[in-house]
């Protein structure tokens, strides 16, 4: 699963390149996930604007990324397409989640 | 000037397939399904629910009734269209649901401590919240699976056809 990572003072944000995170996908995920926060700081910033799919599984992987991080560190979601923001909603995990709807929006947020 | 909404797109001829179990078996077979239905000219957000629904119902397929990739065995998908939606027809030779029946969804506790979040689960809820006259039999070996999709509906076409203005 390729993701690109850039990391600021207080945040990192990580980037999905993969369009799906779906079953087939949920394990690369949460590898590729483990090895690029490893030394993240307080606020980890997943981008999702690439993805344009995910199922349960990739639900899950999301969830078992955020407990990874925890409790030092925070897993922010960002740029949520319709399909991924239906999953979330539906599953009532955005209210689990801080969501912004854009990167910008994460970014201001959290370099104020 | 035409008015394209105003004539009732005509139902889908009926389609089948089968595809071999494996990782990759759904998003194969999601594929198949989403070229089919181009004719409907589905909106994104119909399409994104169809594809969702039956990410779920195979993606159990591919992990509970053939859960040994070694003996993988086939999964063949019919659907077909009707006034009140899209009906799928899943059918499997793996192993049979535990209980004789589709799992109830999870009852989701995301109010609890972070640390006790479900990462599973979901998949039997979306189904259940999002198909309608959900089926399951074995029969002959075989798990049949039925749904139907209520999108694409001859009503809403008969409701576009009578705001055609005169």
């Amino acid at each position: 699963m390729e993701v690109s990572t850039k990391t600021e003072d207080r945040f990192c944000v990580v980037s999905v390149l993969h369009e799906r995170i779906d079953a087939a996908a949920a394990l690369e995920f949460k590898d590729a996930m483990r090895q690029t926060t490893a030394n993240a700081p307080a606020v980890v910033i997943l981008d999702l604007q690439k993805v344009d799919f995910i199922d349960s599984s990739g639900l899950g992987a999301i969830v078992a990324t955020m407990k990874h991080l925890m409790p030092q560190r925070a897993l922010v979601l960002a740029g949520l397409t319709p399909a991924v923001d239906k999953v979330f909603k539906l599953t009532r995990m955005d209210s689990v989640f801080s969501v912004f709807g854009t990167l910008d929006a994460a970014l201001t947020a959290h370099r104020a | 000037m035409s008015h394209p909404s105003a004539v009732p797109p005509p139902l889908l001829n009926p389609f089948a397939f089968t595809v071999e179990s494996s990782p990759l078996a759904t998003r194969k077979a999601l594929r198949r399904v989403l070229d089919a239905l181009q004719p409907l000219a589905l909106d994104p957000e119909v399409a994104s629910t169809v594809e969702l629904v039956l990410a779920e119902a195979l993606n159990n397929i591919v992990e509970h009734a053939y859960p040994d990739p070694k003996t993988p065995g086939p999964i063949h998908l019919a659907c077909h269209h009707a006034p009140d939606g899209l009906h799928f027809h899943l059918r499997d030779t793996g192993l049979p649901m535990p209980g004789g029946q589709p799992p109830l969804s999870m009852a989701q506790t995301v109010d609890s401590e972070t640390e006790d979040l479900p990462e599973g689960g979901f998949g039997w809820f979306l189904i259940r919240d999002l198909a309608k006259d959900l089926t399951y039999r074995r029969v002959n070996r075989e798990n049949h699976l039925g749904l139907r999709l209520a999108v694409a509906l001859s009503s809403q076409a008969c409701a576009s056809a009578s705001d055609r203005p005169d």
